[in-house]
């Protein structure tokens, strides 16, 4: 047993495929009723270190706790402690709803009775109440979401592992996704999730830890990480023969540049103010600015800003053939 | 839109030895899978429809080629279009297998506190039951076409007897496809590769006698002849010689053989 407070608990841990080295020590801590998240491109190893913690892969080096087991010892105490939900739903296409969720119920080892008894609440908090008679085979794709996140919720685990739980959503069925999440948390449940977008991390996450080609290249809160990459995006467009003066002016303030387009990033807080003397600036130095945007940081200023290449995917196109 | 909400009071998982927990999880996999016969409109079509077309198909268009001496060409084709017809629904568990990998399915079966490969078992046991339902089928419409058994109720036992260890022993062959194959167009290139030349390199639907030597000398040998000369002598009373006694042999063996595979195999899969 591990004595710490946190819930989850991951040291070390690597995994190749192959040749392939897809995680080369991953540090990660999640406290009690809180959420993480693992955010990355695609190919970065999200999914890889889910499926570690959710013990359908063995590590080569390194061990994750959940609630003090070890996902490599004691793999079925941990299973019966957590909820998964992989990145595509795996629900049962002929069965119902109502079906497949009891099934779930009872291989989670709920009673007959508990189990149909969830199996109820959930249709109805998910909305599934009018489809649940109807095979999955019927169903969109925001409904085999929530129903696949309704089975991993069955048994009422107090860890979940969401494997990018929004991508491929409409925004109706994103919104509705990210309004279970924070009921979730409510209700004490740790999460770890995954997504591609800071955005959706900013918004769920208590933390957020950047994964990057297997590694954690930087942690903390939301607030610590806009600290570093700056809360808002002031982008310019400077006149073609103007720009070399603007990078120079501009000097450390710079974030990003591309000259072919002649566009230049800059750190603000996003303030009119700020703005307002960044252009009085340029202004002064009669440098001409021939349109502007602000806008929030994305994952790719992210990794500007801690790895100087953007969030390109890490390997090859192996997951469009999953999708 | 409906605002979701979540709110639960917690339910806790039950405690009961592992043994009990063993039986839940195969049946809950078992009824699951049963579920699928009925719910899965390719499983009930290749159940009722493909057997009597194969029926109609040897009875009629080639039968009145084919001669089997003293027998009538129904009488002695029944037994092979049975265990034929067995042998290929068994793929329907490679299907089957090979459809929860593709979904997912089984990787999430696996990260619940369950015992897992019991999905294989799900499918298996699913087999036997639509494969008793598909020789009911075909022995009723073998009989609007002709075919008389002589079988007593002791021999229909036997029947019955040797065509579930049939089944049994080729589904889990059919598992390990599934596992080996992982997706559902590979399992039919397998499945045709194995299933066909040990179904028609048979005593199914002609005699070994009319085959050339080299066909002749792996038909008469191979286990499925055995088990339709088995089943075949106990329905029209030809000479039985030893082919129950090998069919169990070959059989239980293939079973015995098969099942520690396919469990090892369930395990080592990763994903992909
Ligand atoms: N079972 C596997 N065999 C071989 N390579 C794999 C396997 N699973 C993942 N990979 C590779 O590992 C890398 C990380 O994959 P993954 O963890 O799925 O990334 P993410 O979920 O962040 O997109 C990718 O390059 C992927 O192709
Ligand atoms: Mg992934």
């Amino acid at each position: 047993m591990d004595q710490s407070n946190s819930t989850i608990k991951v040291r070390g841990l690597t995994k190749s495929f192959k040749d392939l080295k897809v995680l080369t020590g991953i540090e990660l801590e999640v406290k009690r009723g809180t959420v993480l998240a693992l955010l990355g491109p695609n190919g970065a190893g999200k999914t890889t270190t889910i499926r570690i913690l959710s013990t359908l892969l063995r590590p080569d080096g390194g061990d994750a706790f959940i609630d003090g087991h070890s996902v490599v010892k004691e793999p079925d105490k941990v299973r019966a402690s957590i909820g998964l939900t992989g990145q595509y739903a795996a629900v049962d296409e002929y069965l119902t709803g109502r079906e497949n969720l009891e099934m779930m119920g009872r291989l989670y080892h709920l009673s007959r009775a508990d189990a149909k008894i969830r199996g109820e609440e959930l249709l109805e908090q998910f909305d599934l109440e009018k489809a649940a008679t109807r095979t999955v085979k019927t169903y969109s794709g925001g409904m085999r979401r929530r129903l696949d996140l309704a089975a991993s919720l069955i048994a009422t685990p107090p860890v979940l592992f969401l494997d990018e739980p929004t991508t491929g959503l409409d925004p109706r069925s994103r919104l509705a996704m990210w309004g279970i999440i924070e009921q979730l948390v409510e209700a004490d449940v740790t999460i770890l999730l995954t997504t591609q977008q800071l955005e959706e991390a900013d918004m769920l996450a208590d933390r957020i830890a950047v994964l990057d080609h297997g590694r954690i290249i930087v942690e903390g809160t939301s607030d610590e990480l806009k600290a570093k990459v700056g809360k808002e995006r002031l982008e310019l467009t400077i006149r073609k023969d103007n720009y070399e003066k603007a990078i120079q002016l501009l000097g450390g303030e710079v974030v990003q540049k591309d000259p072919q387009r002649h566009l230049v990033s800059i750190a603000t807080s996003g303030t009119v103010h700020e703005i307002k003397r960044v252009l009085e600036k340029m202004e002064a130095a009669t440098i001409e600015v021939e349109s502007m945007s602000v806008h929030k940081p994305t994952l790719d200023d992210v990794f500007l800003q801690f790895t100087g290449h953007g969030a390109e995917a890490n390997q090859n196109t192996e997951e469009l053939t999953n999708a | 839109m409906k605002i979701l909400t979540y709110k639960t009071r917690q339910v806790k998982a039950q405690e009961h030895s592992s043994f009990y927990w063993l039986i839940n999880d195969l049946s809950v996999f078992i009824e699951r899978s049963l579920k699928h016969i009925f719910k899965n409109k390719d499983q009930l079509l290749g159940l009722t429809v493909q057997p009597i077309m194969f029926m109609m198909l040897f009875r009629y268009v080639f039968g009145g080629a084919i001669n089997t001496g003293g027998t009538t060409y129904v009488n002695f084709l029944v037994a092979g279009i049975l265990i034929q017809s067995v042998a290929f629904g068994a793929l329907t568990t490679s299907l089957s297998v090979a459809t929860d990998l593709q979904r997912g399915i089984i990787e999430r079966f696996k990260s619940l506190p369950t015992v897992s490969w019991g999905v294989l078992m799900g499918h298996v046991s699913a087999d036997l039951v639509r494969n008793i339902l598909q020789s009911v089928i075909m022995i009723g419409v073998g009989m609007l076409v002709g075919f008389r058994p002589t079988a007593s109720v002791t021999d229909w036992f036997a029947i019955a007897g040797l065509i579930l260890l049939f089944t049994f022993a080729i589904s889990w062959v059919a598992a390990i496809m599934g596992l080996v194959a992982k997706t559902i167009e590979a399992v039919q290139w397998l499945g045709f590769f194995i299933i066909f030349p040990f179904t028609f390199a048979s005593a199914a639907f002609a005699p070994t006698d009319s085959m050339p030597y080299a066909l002749r000398l792996f038909a008469e040998n191979q286990p499925v002849t055995h088990i339709i000369e088995a089943v075949r002598a106990l329905m029209i009373g030809t000479p039985v010689g030893n082919h129950i006694v090998l069919s169990i042999i070959w059989f239980t063996g293939i079973t015995i053989i098969a099942i520690p595979i396919a469990s090892y195999l369930f395990r080592q899969y990763s994903g992909r």
